[in-house]
């Protein structure tokens, strides 16, 4: 259990998604206008990478890896270079499936959500936790507690984003650092800020 | 056609630059920058998947129902991607480890799919092939030049070969080290940034806002 809590903060806030691997820039840069729109994209992230990181883990501890498929007479047989295009499938695939339960049972949220979905599966932060997963051999509760936490870190780092940013737009910046410039350098200087994390252990 | 092969293999380097104009794939861009050699891999790697995934995309493109079609870019792409990761752990063990998942983000990478579904549908194959081609090294360029500057002042090395002695071997050069750590990619591309649109004034945006000038009695 403990290995879990100090696994979730690691992942908010040591590793967080965003700013100390740069996952999810291209959402990140251009989402990040309005605070309402980036806490519900931020919502729509954690809920699915929630979802994700534990079905690619199961997927690929019962069908991919080395030895997975000895039930089926397969016992020698090592599936893990499918890793990938399986991984994105799945994700296409929930997202897809999300975004039909929503509709169905949820309009409100479905609402609210609604053109941020698609954009996910296309989001590497989604991606990038699959695959940070497999390289780091979580199991299953590993796994799941990094899906919710890395993501609930990059909904934190967005919307922090957007509050920066919606004040930003009534400074005086040169011109040619007007709009992309200024947020990079301001990403930059809240990725610092993030920094002091390092080294929390709890 | 109007644009000559020559154009479009300049016109996304420069003026049309994936990073810095249409803001795409920044993620890898950031994170695997922090040596020169790494950038490079990272650059080849893409551009080859551009371009090839370009080519593929639009001989299939006839053939593709329109309501699919992102799923089989995804494929296309997704296959494409594999093949560079098991080149790359083949032939290159030690940058793939480095590279870690980005190998695999390639696959997300905005610029791949933008290409694809901007261009890739609705032009021939060569045609496709060269604008992935081009893309592809717009967008290399941004990373071998943030590299450059992180590599050689934050480590006083170029491609691993020491160019600036540092202090620890007994040189002069005292490294800048907050340019290994990530936050520094946000800062020198936004310099870049900076950079590009007050050379190329025509990519600067609009502001929301003005500061208005009062005028003097």
């Amino acid at each position: 259990m403990e290995g879990l809590i100090s696994l979730a903060v690691k992942a908010i806030f040591v590793e967080n998604m965003a700013l100390s691997f740069f996952l999810g820039m291209c959402t990140f840069l251009a989402v990040s206008k309005k605070i309402s729109t980036a806490i519900g994209l931020g919502i729509s992230v954690t809920l699915v990478q929630a979802i994700t990181v534990p079905a690619n883990n199961l997927i690929l501890q019962h069908l991919l890896a080395p030895g997975a498929l000895a039930w089926a007479g397969f016992g020698d047989v090592d599936l893990t270079f499918l890793a990938l295009i399986s991984f994105i499938g799945v994700i296409a695939a929930m997202v897809q499936i999300l975004e039909m339960l929503l509709d169905k049972f949820f309009p409100p949220l479905y609402n609210a959500l609604g053109i941020f979905l698609p954009l996910i599966t296309v989001n590497c932060a989604i991606l990038g936790g699959s695959l940070f997963m497999q390289n780091r051999d979580y199991n299953l509760a590993e796994s799941t507690v990094y899906g919710i936490s890395s993501g609930l870190g990059w909904a934190l780092a967005i919307t922090a984003m957007a509050g920066v940013r919606e004040k930003l737009k009534y400074s005086d910046i040169p011109e040619g650092l007007q709009g992309l410039g200024i947020t990079f350098i301001s990403a930059g200087l809240m990725a610092m800020a993030f920094m002091s994390f390092s080294g929390v252990k709890l | 056609m109007a644009q000559t092969y020559r154009d479009m293999l300049v016109d996304p380097m420069v003026d049309n630059n994936p990073i810095t104009l249409q803001v795409l794939g920044i993620c890898s861009a950031l994170a695997v920058t922090s040596s020169l050699q790494v950038a490079a891999v990272m650059a080849i790697a893409v551009t080859a998947v551009t371009g090839f995934s370009s080519m593929f995309i639009s001989v299939l493109r006839s053939q593709i129902p329109s309501s699919i079609r992102i799923i089989v870019q995804m494929i296309v792409i997704a296959s494409l991607v594999i093949v560079v990761d098991q080149v790359l752990k083949a032939y290159a063990y030690e940058i793939s480890k480095t590279l870690s998942v980005f190998v695999g983000l390639i696959i997300t990478n905005c610029i791949v799919m933008g290409r694809a579904e901007a261009y890739a549908m609705k032009n021939p194959p060569i045609a496709s092939f060269v604008d992935g081609v081009g893309n592809g090294l717009g967008y290399g360029l941004i990373l071998m030049m943030v590299g450059f500057i992180r590599e050689l002042f934050g480590s006083g090395s170029l491609f691993g070969v020491t160019i600036l002695e540092t202090v620890n071997n007994g040189g002069w050069y005292v490294p800048n080290g907050l340019l290994l750590l990530p936050p520094s990619a946000f800062f020198v591309i936004g310099l870049l940034i900076w950079g590009f649109r007050t050379w190329k004034p025509e990519q600067v945006e609009e502001r929301e806002y003005r500061i208005q000038t009062v005028e003097a009695h």
